[in-house]
Protein backbone atom coordinates (compact mmCIF):
# COMPACT_ATOMS: atom_id res chain seq x y z
CA UNK A 1 0.00 0.00 0.00
CA UNK A 2 1.25 3.47 -0.88
CA UNK A 3 2.21 5.58 2.08
CA UNK A 4 -0.33 8.39 2.57
CA UNK A 5 1.32 11.74 3.45
CA UNK A 6 0.31 13.10 6.82
CA UNK A 7 -2.28 15.88 6.63
CA UNK A 8 -0.86 19.08 8.12
CA UNK A 9 -2.76 22.14 6.87
CA UNK A 10 -1.01 24.48 9.33
CA UNK A 11 2.48 23.83 7.95
CA UNK A 12 2.08 26.48 5.24
CA UNK A 13 1.90 29.21 7.88
CA UNK A 14 5.28 28.42 9.44
CA UNK A 15 7.73 31.32 9.40
CA UNK A 16 11.25 30.05 8.73
CA UNK A 17 14.56 31.58 7.75
CA UNK A 18 15.65 31.32 4.14
CA UNK A 19 19.00 29.56 3.78
CA UNK A 20 21.79 31.86 2.68
CA UNK A 21 20.00 35.01 3.85
CA UNK A 22 20.66 34.60 7.57
CA UNK A 23 22.02 37.59 9.46
CA UNK A 24 23.66 36.79 12.81
CA UNK A 25 21.53 38.06 15.74
CA UNK A 26 22.84 41.03 17.70
CA UNK A 27 21.93 42.49 21.09
CA UNK A 28 20.54 45.90 22.00
CA UNK A 29 20.02 46.51 25.72
CA UNK A 30 19.48 42.85 26.58
CA UNK A 31 17.15 42.27 23.64
CA UNK A 32 18.29 39.78 21.04
CA UNK A 33 17.35 41.01 17.60
CA UNK A 34 17.42 38.61 14.67
CA UNK A 35 17.11 40.44 11.35
CA UNK A 36 17.35 37.32 9.17
CA UNK A 37 15.24 37.25 6.02
CA UNK A 38 12.34 34.85 6.63
CA UNK A 39 9.81 33.71 4.04
CA UNK A 40 7.40 36.28 5.55
CA UNK A 41 9.88 39.12 5.10
CA UNK A 42 10.72 37.94 1.57
CA UNK A 43 7.02 37.98 0.63
CA UNK A 44 6.60 41.49 2.04
CA UNK A 45 9.64 42.72 0.11
CA UNK A 46 8.17 41.17 -3.05
CA UNK A 47 4.86 42.95 -2.34
CA UNK A 48 6.63 46.29 -1.91
CA UNK A 49 8.53 45.74 -5.17
CA UNK A 50 5.26 44.93 -6.98
CA UNK A 51 3.57 48.03 -5.52
CA UNK A 52 6.44 50.37 -6.38
CA UNK A 53 6.79 48.92 -9.89
CA UNK A 54 3.05 49.34 -10.42
CA UNK A 55 3.20 52.91 -9.11
CA UNK A 56 6.15 53.82 -11.35
CA UNK A 57 4.48 52.27 -14.41
CA UNK A 58 1.17 54.09 -13.89
CA UNK A 59 2.32 57.36 -12.27
CA UNK A 60 2.29 59.28 -15.55
CA UNK A 61 -1.37 59.88 -16.31
CA UNK A 62 -2.58 59.98 -19.89
CA UNK A 63 -5.91 61.27 -21.18
CA UNK A 64 -6.68 57.90 -22.70
CA UNK A 65 -5.62 55.42 -20.01
CA UNK A 66 -3.71 52.30 -20.99
CA UNK A 67 -4.26 48.98 -19.25
CA UNK A 68 -2.13 49.70 -16.16
CA UNK A 69 -3.56 53.14 -15.67
CA UNK A 70 -7.11 51.77 -15.99
CA UNK A 71 -6.39 49.31 -13.15
CA UNK A 72 -4.85 52.06 -11.04
CA UNK A 73 -7.79 54.39 -11.66
CA UNK A 74 -10.40 51.78 -10.77
CA UNK A 75 -8.48 50.88 -7.60
CA UNK A 76 -8.32 54.56 -6.69
CA UNK A 77 -12.04 54.94 -7.37
CA UNK A 78 -12.79 52.11 -4.92
CA UNK A 79 -11.28 54.27 -2.18
CA UNK A 80 -12.34 57.70 -3.40
CA UNK A 81 -15.78 57.25 -4.98
CA UNK A 82 -17.21 54.31 -3.03
CA UNK A 83 -15.69 54.94 0.41
CA UNK A 84 -14.26 58.32 1.29
CA UNK A 85 -16.60 60.68 -0.59
CA UNK A 86 -19.91 59.01 0.40
CA UNK A 87 -18.88 58.24 3.99
CA UNK A 88 -16.72 61.21 5.07
CA UNK A 89 -17.35 63.81 2.39
CA UNK A 90 -14.79 66.24 1.01
CA UNK A 91 -13.18 66.71 4.45
CA UNK A 92 -11.88 63.18 4.05
CA UNK A 93 -9.72 63.95 1.03
CA UNK A 94 -6.45 64.45 3.03
CA UNK A 95 -6.73 60.87 4.33
CA UNK A 96 -7.13 59.18 0.94
CA UNK A 97 -3.36 58.48 0.56
CA UNK A 98 -3.25 56.56 3.83
CA UNK A 99 -6.42 54.59 3.09
CA UNK A 100 -5.28 53.85 -0.45
CA UNK A 101 -1.85 52.69 0.76
CA UNK A 102 -3.54 50.48 3.36
CA UNK A 103 -5.93 49.04 0.79
CA UNK A 104 -3.35 48.37 -1.92
CA UNK A 105 -0.84 46.84 0.50
CA UNK A 106 -3.38 44.41 1.96
CA UNK A 107 -4.73 43.67 -1.53
CA UNK A 108 -1.30 42.78 -2.92
CA UNK A 109 -0.39 40.70 0.14
CA UNK A 110 -3.71 38.82 -0.01
CA UNK A 111 -3.57 38.21 -3.75
CA UNK A 112 0.03 37.01 -3.57
CA UNK A 113 -1.08 34.37 -1.09
CA UNK A 114 -3.76 33.07 -3.46
CA UNK A 115 -2.24 33.56 -6.90
CA UNK A 116 1.31 32.44 -6.10
CA UNK A 117 0.04 29.20 -4.56
CA UNK A 118 2.76 27.10 -6.16
CA UNK A 119 3.34 25.18 -2.94
CA UNK A 120 6.53 23.37 -2.05
CA UNK A 121 9.10 22.93 -4.78
CA UNK A 122 12.13 20.89 -3.80
CA UNK A 123 11.72 21.68 -0.12
CA UNK A 124 11.61 25.42 -0.79
CA UNK A 125 8.32 27.08 0.12
CA UNK A 126 7.62 29.59 -2.62
CA UNK A 127 4.27 30.79 -1.37
CA UNK A 128 3.44 32.55 1.83
CA UNK A 129 0.34 34.49 2.84
CA UNK A 130 1.69 37.35 4.89
CA UNK A 131 -1.78 38.47 6.02
CA UNK A 132 -2.36 35.05 7.64
CA UNK A 133 0.10 36.13 10.36
CA UNK A 134 -1.60 37.79 13.30
CA UNK A 135 1.55 39.86 13.97
CA UNK A 136 1.21 41.55 10.57
CA UNK A 137 -2.53 42.18 10.66
CA UNK A 138 -2.31 43.39 14.28
CA UNK A 139 0.42 45.84 13.28
CA UNK A 140 -1.75 47.26 10.50
CA UNK A 141 -4.81 47.42 12.76
CA UNK A 142 -3.03 49.02 15.73
CA UNK A 143 -1.32 51.53 13.44
CA UNK A 144 -4.66 52.50 11.90
CA UNK A 145 -6.52 52.62 15.21
CA UNK A 146 -4.00 54.72 17.12
CA UNK A 147 -3.44 57.10 14.20
CA UNK A 148 -7.18 57.75 14.27
CA UNK A 149 -7.29 58.18 18.07
CA UNK A 150 -4.32 60.59 18.00
CA UNK A 151 -5.93 62.48 15.11
CA UNK A 152 -9.09 62.73 17.23
CA UNK A 153 -7.21 64.29 20.15
CA UNK A 154 -5.28 66.61 17.85
CA UNK A 155 -8.42 67.85 16.09
CA UNK A 156 -10.88 67.91 19.01
CA UNK A 157 -8.71 68.09 22.15
CA UNK A 158 -10.07 66.59 25.40
CA UNK A 159 -13.60 67.02 23.98
CA UNK A 160 -12.84 63.89 21.97
CA UNK A 161 -13.52 61.80 25.11
CA UNK A 162 -17.24 62.55 24.77
CA UNK A 163 -17.23 59.97 21.99
CA UNK A 164 -17.93 57.48 24.80
CA UNK A 165 -21.04 59.34 25.98
CA UNK A 166 -23.55 59.98 23.20
CA UNK A 167 -25.28 63.32 23.69
CA UNK A 168 -28.86 63.61 24.91
CA UNK A 169 -28.65 60.58 27.18
CA UNK A 170 -30.03 60.54 30.76
CA UNK A 171 -27.32 60.52 33.45
CA UNK A 172 -28.51 57.20 34.92
CA UNK A 173 -28.01 55.53 31.55
CA UNK A 174 -24.66 57.22 30.94
CA UNK A 175 -23.12 55.36 33.89
CA UNK A 176 -23.89 52.06 32.21
CA UNK A 177 -23.29 53.17 28.66
CA UNK A 178 -19.79 54.63 29.03
CA UNK A 179 -18.10 51.33 29.98
CA UNK A 180 -19.98 49.51 27.21
CA UNK A 181 -19.03 52.15 24.66
CA UNK A 182 -15.40 52.02 25.81
CA UNK A 183 -15.25 48.25 25.40
CA UNK A 184 -16.82 48.41 21.97
CA UNK A 185 -14.40 51.17 20.99
CA UNK A 186 -11.21 49.48 22.16
CA UNK A 187 -12.18 46.12 20.70
CA UNK A 188 -11.90 47.70 17.24
CA UNK A 189 -8.21 47.09 16.56
CA UNK A 190 -8.63 43.51 17.79
CA UNK A 191 -11.56 42.82 15.45
CA UNK A 192 -9.80 44.58 12.58
CA UNK A 193 -6.76 42.33 13.01
CA UNK A 194 -8.70 39.14 13.71
CA UNK A 195 -11.01 39.56 10.73
CA UNK A 196 -8.22 39.71 8.16
CA UNK A 197 -6.17 37.04 9.93
CA UNK A 198 -9.12 34.68 10.40
CA UNK A 199 -10.34 34.98 6.84
CA UNK A 200 -6.96 34.38 5.25
CA UNK A 201 -6.02 31.58 7.66
CA UNK A 202 -9.40 29.85 7.40
CA UNK A 203 -9.53 29.96 3.61
CA UNK A 204 -6.02 28.63 3.15
CA UNK A 205 -6.53 25.85 5.72
CA UNK A 206 -9.65 24.65 3.88
CA UNK A 207 -7.82 24.75 0.52
CA UNK A 208 -4.89 22.84 1.96
CA UNK A 209 -7.22 20.24 3.52
CA UNK A 210 -8.96 19.55 0.20
CA UNK A 211 -5.54 19.37 -1.44
CA UNK A 212 -4.49 16.64 0.97
CA UNK A 213 -7.80 14.82 0.34
CA UNK A 214 -7.00 14.66 -3.39
CA UNK A 215 -3.64 13.03 -2.72
CA UNK A 216 -4.70 10.78 0.17
CA UNK A 217 -7.85 9.43 -1.56
CA UNK A 218 -6.03 9.10 -4.89
CA UNK A 219 -3.32 6.99 -3.26
CA UNK A 220 -6.01 4.90 -1.57
CA UNK A 221 -7.71 4.30 -4.94
CA UNK A 222 -4.41 3.11 -6.45
CA UNK A 223 -4.70 -0.02 -4.29
CA UNK A 224 -7.26 -1.27 -6.84
CA UNK A 225 -10.37 -3.36 -6.32
CA UNK A 226 -13.11 -1.88 -4.15
CA UNK A 227 -10.82 1.01 -3.17
CA UNK A 228 -11.03 2.30 -6.77
CA UNK A 229 -14.25 4.04 -5.64
CA UNK A 230 -12.06 6.55 -3.79
CA UNK A 231 -11.26 8.20 -7.14
CA UNK A 232 -14.74 9.81 -7.03
CA UNK A 233 -14.25 11.82 -3.80
CA UNK A 234 -10.69 12.55 -4.93
CA UNK A 235 -11.94 14.15 -8.15
CA UNK A 236 -14.69 15.96 -6.24
CA UNK A 237 -12.06 17.38 -3.87
CA UNK A 238 -10.08 18.62 -6.84
CA UNK A 239 -13.18 20.36 -8.23
CA UNK A 240 -13.66 21.84 -4.78
CA UNK A 241 -10.12 23.32 -4.85
CA UNK A 242 -10.88 25.03 -8.16
CA UNK A 243 -14.07 26.52 -6.72
CA UNK A 244 -12.35 27.52 -3.48
CA UNK A 245 -9.55 29.27 -5.38
CA UNK A 246 -12.20 31.44 -7.02
CA UNK A 247 -13.80 32.10 -3.65
CA UNK A 248 -10.44 32.96 -2.11
CA UNK A 249 -9.80 35.52 -4.85
CA UNK A 250 -13.09 37.20 -3.95
CA UNK A 251 -12.27 37.03 -0.23
CA UNK A 252 -8.80 38.49 -0.80
CA UNK A 253 -10.22 41.56 -2.56
CA UNK A 254 -13.20 41.83 -0.20
CA UNK A 255 -11.12 41.71 2.98
CA UNK A 256 -8.79 44.42 1.70
CA UNK A 257 -11.87 46.50 0.87
CA UNK A 258 -13.49 45.79 4.25
CA UNK A 259 -10.32 46.79 6.12
CA UNK A 260 -10.21 50.10 4.24
CA UNK A 261 -13.99 50.58 4.65
CA UNK A 262 -13.88 50.13 8.42
CA UNK A 263 -10.86 52.43 8.67
CA UNK A 264 -12.91 55.01 6.73
CA UNK A 265 -15.88 54.62 9.07
CA UNK A 266 -13.67 55.00 12.15
CA UNK A 267 -11.99 58.01 10.54
CA UNK A 268 -15.39 59.53 9.82
CA UNK A 269 -16.22 59.65 13.55
CA UNK A 270 -13.09 61.71 14.09
CA UNK A 271 -13.27 64.01 11.06
CA UNK A 272 -17.00 64.71 11.32
CA UNK A 273 -16.93 64.70 15.13
CA UNK A 274 -20.23 65.74 16.70
CA UNK A 275 -22.03 66.11 13.40
CA UNK A 276 -23.72 62.78 14.08
CA UNK A 277 -23.93 61.03 10.75
CA UNK B 1 -11.43 12.36 30.61
CA UNK B 2 -8.00 13.15 29.31
CA UNK B 3 -7.26 16.88 29.47
CA UNK B 4 -6.08 16.97 25.86
CA UNK B 5 -9.23 15.24 24.61
CA UNK B 6 -11.36 17.66 26.62
CA UNK B 7 -9.51 20.58 25.07
CA UNK B 8 -10.14 19.29 21.56
CA UNK B 9 -13.85 18.78 22.27
CA UNK B 10 -14.06 22.23 23.84
CA UNK B 11 -12.40 23.87 20.85
CA UNK B 12 -14.88 22.15 18.57
CA UNK B 13 -17.83 23.20 20.71
CA UNK B 14 -16.57 26.80 20.82
CA UNK B 15 -16.88 27.07 17.06
CA UNK B 16 -20.67 26.56 17.39
CA UNK B 17 -20.75 30.31 17.93
CA UNK B 18 -20.37 30.54 14.17
CA UNK B 19 -23.99 29.36 13.84
CA UNK B 20 -25.05 32.88 14.76
CA UNK B 21 -22.71 34.45 12.23
CA UNK B 22 -24.04 32.11 9.56
CA UNK B 23 -27.65 33.05 10.32
CA UNK B 24 -26.65 36.71 10.39
CA UNK B 25 -24.95 36.56 7.00
CA UNK B 26 -27.96 34.74 5.55
CA UNK B 27 -30.34 37.40 6.85
CA UNK B 28 -28.03 40.16 5.61
CA UNK B 29 -27.56 38.94 2.05
CA UNK B 30 -31.12 37.63 1.80
CA UNK B 31 -32.59 40.97 2.74
CA UNK B 32 -30.16 42.80 0.48
CA UNK B 33 -31.18 40.65 -2.49
CA UNK B 34 -34.85 41.10 -1.68
CA UNK B 35 -34.46 44.87 -1.57
CA UNK B 36 -32.25 44.87 -4.67
CA UNK B 37 -34.83 42.95 -6.69
CA UNK B 38 -37.58 45.32 -5.59
CA UNK B 39 -35.54 48.39 -6.45
CA UNK B 40 -32.56 47.49 -8.66
CA UNK B 41 -31.53 51.10 -9.29
CA UNK B 42 -30.83 51.70 -5.58
CA UNK B 43 -28.94 48.43 -5.10
CA UNK B 44 -25.48 49.56 -6.18
CA UNK B 45 -25.48 52.54 -3.83
CA UNK B 46 -25.96 50.30 -0.80
CA UNK B 47 -23.20 47.83 -1.61
CA UNK B 48 -20.71 49.52 0.70
CA UNK B 49 -23.14 49.22 3.59
CA UNK B 50 -23.69 45.56 2.66
CA UNK B 51 -19.99 44.77 2.93
CA UNK B 52 -19.66 46.77 6.14
CA UNK B 53 -22.54 44.79 7.63
CA UNK B 54 -20.92 41.61 6.41
CA UNK B 55 -17.64 42.53 8.09
CA UNK B 56 -19.32 43.34 11.40
CA UNK B 57 -21.45 40.19 11.34
CA UNK B 58 -18.47 38.06 10.50
CA UNK B 59 -16.62 39.44 13.52
CA UNK B 60 -19.02 37.63 15.83
CA UNK B 61 -18.17 34.34 14.17
CA UNK B 62 -14.48 35.16 14.32
CA UNK B 63 -14.72 35.72 18.07
CA UNK B 64 -15.76 32.09 18.47
CA UNK B 65 -12.90 31.09 16.17
CA UNK B 66 -10.51 33.01 18.42
CA UNK B 67 -11.93 31.38 21.56
CA UNK B 68 -11.42 28.02 19.90
CA UNK B 69 -7.81 28.90 19.04
CA UNK B 70 -7.20 30.09 22.61
CA UNK B 71 -8.54 26.80 23.96
CA UNK B 72 -6.34 24.82 21.55
CA UNK B 73 -3.07 26.74 21.78
CA UNK B 74 -3.59 29.23 24.61
CA UNK B 75 -2.46 29.28 28.24
CA UNK B 76 -2.15 25.86 29.85
CA UNK B 77 -2.10 24.01 26.54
Amino acid sequence: MAEAPSIDPMHQFMVHKIHGLEIPPFQIGGLTIDMSITNSVASMIAAVVILIAFFVMTAKGKVVPDRGQAIAESLYNIIDRTLVTPIIGHHGRPYIPYLFALFSTILVLNLMGVLLAIGNLGGLTLTFTVTSQLAITATLAVLTFFSIVILGFVKQGPKFLTIFAPSGMPLALTIFMVPIEMVSYFVRPITLAMRLFGNMLGGHVVMSLFGSFVVALGLLALNGGFAMLAFVPSALSFAMIVALTGLELVVAVLQAFVFAALATVYLNEVVNFGHGH
Amino acid sequence: MDAHAARLIGAGLATSGMIGAGIGLGVLFGNYLQAAIRNPTAAASQQTMLFLGMALTETMGLFSFVVSLIILFGAGA
